[in-house]
């Protein structure tokens, strides 16, 4: 047999090895495994309510009502596609960028001034006013939170107090008290205030 | 800020103290003859791998020198590439493509296929609406073992070329590729897919599932086998995500712990490697001494990053909103960034990925700010060596520390030899050609690319900016490492040129490499005398830190002034 005959046997029959187990067994293996183990991440975190899926834990879904919390700009197409993530790819001298900011500043001051009052852009949290990097970021800052906290309060007929002890209770801290940073769950803040009752 | 420090460091500090003994255990699996693990209990495993050796050939299993080394590596590389290509084209007459996409571009295929196989993953598509289940699984998950399992045993090889004697034979390529696969990659990968499911990773065969919004809505939501992809493509410092917004996808890295796992994996083979080149070599302070040279770049990198980052854009800055870092916000620029990871985390990834040659991101590079966006452009033109690809990056390394070597042992006027190996015209001449090539291939391709109508097609962002995305494409496809400024777009240009760029960054190194092995292998060991540099110490440490700044980094730096810089002036 040739040398270049042997080296092409040897490579297509690892190709076909590696694709049946690397390609095809682990991660049917794993599957397998995850459904018996861990269903509810292996499907996508979704959340039911009344028996339906209203969502996923990890994905913000576009709340824009005034008696719910709102989630951070997305630049997906349309916003909030949880099949069709990116990012905004805005760069810093982006003139684009510079607007984008400007509108999403001014959308947040005239929503939530009525109900914060004397609110001025200083305390617009930056991540309010910035797309996320997935576009589908399901958090949001304590301190966007806490900016909302009134107008929801206010819209739904809540005291304040109930409302800030649900976003404690929706706070995702960070990973053993250290790695990453705290942020609240929109989705399942929002769902907390539906189960809530009232409006 | 102290938080985001303390974060860094109790995760470098973890990092260091699992990727010693892994570096161990790894010297020990790629030894000759037998491998350790099939001595005892698992005996049955010496059964599995002389079953594969039959099945592909008991001839090609033999003691290879160098030539045949390298020509069995690359006709297996070659058979790899059609087969994904393939796979990619014919996808929509497939089966598993339960959202129904049709074939991919032959462009975008030709572009994906160089990319996997390179190591590389640089995506000129977004995963999940292009990519069947099959296409994700059986096509780019595939070489994500398999590119860095090529990686792994073409530094083997390499280390072998150091600790061989007058030897004409580096080893043999299927025997390193399959264990490099089955006891370094694929046990590491079964373990963090099932940690990464817990967290939340999907890992399922049903199509996307369909929500109805709080608010009435329809939303739907993406998901597949993607914990088994996410597992080895960080591990082999792969980087191609399931997503098309990667790690920054809560899907693909859930959570405040998805991240610094994915992270964990992606630098503890890179890192492991310099512990095994020690172990390998019987001389554990050489190892140190690289060690401590690439982490301060690395620190620094870090460091930078997050600095720049947390100090904002001139846009945030002036814009009036709070940026300020406080109990309740991380602040900073938070533009294409992520809550869970905020800044710290975001700037840690960032070099992680830049300096492995991974190119997952956490958050969008393209929106950074000059000096921060400049961190991953350094790492990777730099050459991947900052730890580097997984194998890839430790053979980068040597080519600098041959040149380390060979100019320190001119100064002052002794006989450079590094390891008992001494370093001749050959050494240094290939040694130059693998350090030296990829920074000339990118400067070449991103400057065709600025000056073309059909490159500046690819370009998003305006003014300088613009040419940082171009320079940036074109140094991340060189280096394999994948990450982008993603508002480049993938022309049919720019994917041509683009896969040419892939495939030369990888390849020519490659054959540096083992040309490098066989030429030292061959030769004697010569014993250390009083005449020899010692490499073992702070001062090469610093040696070699300055030659990492001669050689690729004063390429980089006229470059970078018509990019990063001028835009850091510009506000």
């Amino acid at each position: 047999m040739s040398s270049v005959r042997r080296i092409l046997v040897a490579s297509v029959v690892s190709v076909v090895l590696m694709t049946a187990f690397l390609g095809f067994a682990y991660p049917a293996l794993m599957a397998g495994f995850a459904s018996v183990t861990f269903p509810s991440q292996a499907a996508g975190s979704l959340i039911r309510y009344h028996g339906q899926v209203v969502g996923s834990a990890l994905a913000a879904q576009g709340f824009s009502s005034p008696a719910a919390f709102h989630e951070r700009p997305s630049a997906t197409s349309p916003a909030y596609n949880a099949a069709g993530t990116t990012f905004s790819n805005l760069g810093p001298t982006n003139p684009a960028l510079a607007t984008l900011v400007k509108q999403n500043a001014a959308a947040v001051l005239k929503l939530e001034r009525p109900y914060n009052p004397g609110l001025t852009i200083h305390q617009v949290p930056v991540d309010a006013v910035v797309p996320s990097g997935s576009g589908i970021d399901p958090e949001i800052s304590l301190d966007y939170a806490q900016l909302q906290s009134h107008r929801v309060a206010a819209v739904r007929h809540l005291p304040l107090a109930t409302v800030q002890q649900l976003i404690e209770e929706t706070t995702d801290g960070r990973w053993l008290g250290l790695f990453g940073e705290p942020g609240v769950n929109v989705l399942e803040l929002n769902l907390a205030l539906v189960k809530l009752g009232g409006k | 800020m102290g938080q985001g420090v303390a974060q860094i460091l109790v995760f470098v500090v973890i990092l260091i103290a699992a990727a010693y003994p892994f570096g161990l255990y790894m010297s020990r699996v790629f030894a000759d003859g037998d491998a350790f693990l099939t001595r005892g209990r698992l005996h049955f495993l010496g059964g599995v791998e002389r079953g594969f050796y039959r099945a592909i050939g008991e001839q090609t299993t033999k003691e290879q020198t160098w030539k045949e080394y390298l020509l069995h590596l690359l006709g297996f590389s070659f058979v790899f590439v059609l087969f994904l290509y393939l796979i990619l084209r014919l996808q929509g007459h497939l089966f598993l493509n339960p959202e129904h996409f049709s074939g991919v571009s032959d462009f975008i295929s030709f572009n994906t296929a160089a990319s996997f196989v390179t190591n590389t993953n640089w995506q000129f598509y977004a995963g999940e609406s292009t990519m069947s289940y099959l296409s994700q699984m059986a096509g780019l998950a595939v070489q994500n073992f398999v590119s860095a399992a090529v990686g792994i045993a073409a530094m083997v090889a390499l280390f072998r070329g150091f600790s061989r004697r007058s030897s004409q034979t580096v080893g043999n390529f299927w025997r390193d590729l399959y264990r490099a696969i089955v006891y370094v990659l694929l046990p590491l990968a079964l373990v963090s897919a099932v940690i990464l499911i817990a967290a939340g990773v999907p890992q399922t065969f049903h199509s996307y599932a369909t929500a109805t919004t709080l608010q009435g809505g329809h939303q739907t939501i993406a998901r597949g086998p993607v914990a088994s992809q996410i597992a080895i493509k960080h591990l082999g410092t792969n980087g191609g995500g399931f997503y098309n917004s990667n790690t920054a996808v809560p899907f693909e890295g859930p959570g405040s712990f998805g991240g610094y796992f994915e992270l964990f994996l992606e630098l503890l083979i890179p890192f492991a490697s310099i512990f095994m080149f020690g172990r390998w070599i019987r001389g554990m302070r050489n190892a140190l001494a690289i060690f401590v040279a690439i982490f301060t770049l690395f620190a620094i990198g870090v460091g930078v990053n997050f600095a720049a980052e947390q100090h904002g854009s001139h846009v945030l800055r002036t814009s009036g909103v709070n940026i300020t870092h406080s109990g309740l916000q991380t602040g900073g620029n938070m533009t294409d960034k992520e809550i869970r990871n905020g800044i710290a985390a975001s700037a840690l990834f960032t070099t992680g990925t830049s300096a492995t040659s991974t190119g997952a991101v956490n958050a969008g590079l393209d929106a950074m700010t000059p000096l921060g966006g400049a961190v991953p452009l350094t790492n990777i033109f730099l050459g991947e060596i900052i730890f580097g690809g997984v194998g890839s990056g430790m053979y980068g390394l040597l080519f600098i520390i041959v040149l380390a070597v060979f100019i320190a042992g001119l100064m002052v006027g002794r006989t450079p030899e590094y390891l008992g190996k001494k370093i001749e015209a050959k050494e240094v001449k290939i040694a130059a050609l693998g350090a030296l090539y990829p920074a000339v291939v990118i400067l070449t391709l991103a400057a065709v690319s600025i000056v073309t109508k059909s490159g500046l097609a690819s370009i998003f962002n305006p003014g300088a900016h613009g040419f940082t995305e171009t320079l940036y494409a074109y140094t991340s496809q060189a280096g394999n490492n994948g990450s982008a400024f993603a508002g480049f777009g993938g022309t049919s240009f720019s994917s041509y040129l683009g896969g040419i760029d892939m495939l030369f960054g990888r390849f020519v190194p490659l054959i540096a490499a083992l040309a490098l092995a066989g030429s030292l292998g061959a030769k004697k060991l010569v014993p250390a005398s009083a005449g020899t540099v010692r490499t073992d110490g702070g001062t090469f440490s610093v040696v070699l830190i300055g030659m990492i700044i001669l050689t690729a980094g004063l390429m980089l730096f006229p470059a970078l002034t018509l990019g990063p810089i001028v835009e850091g002036l510009m506000k």
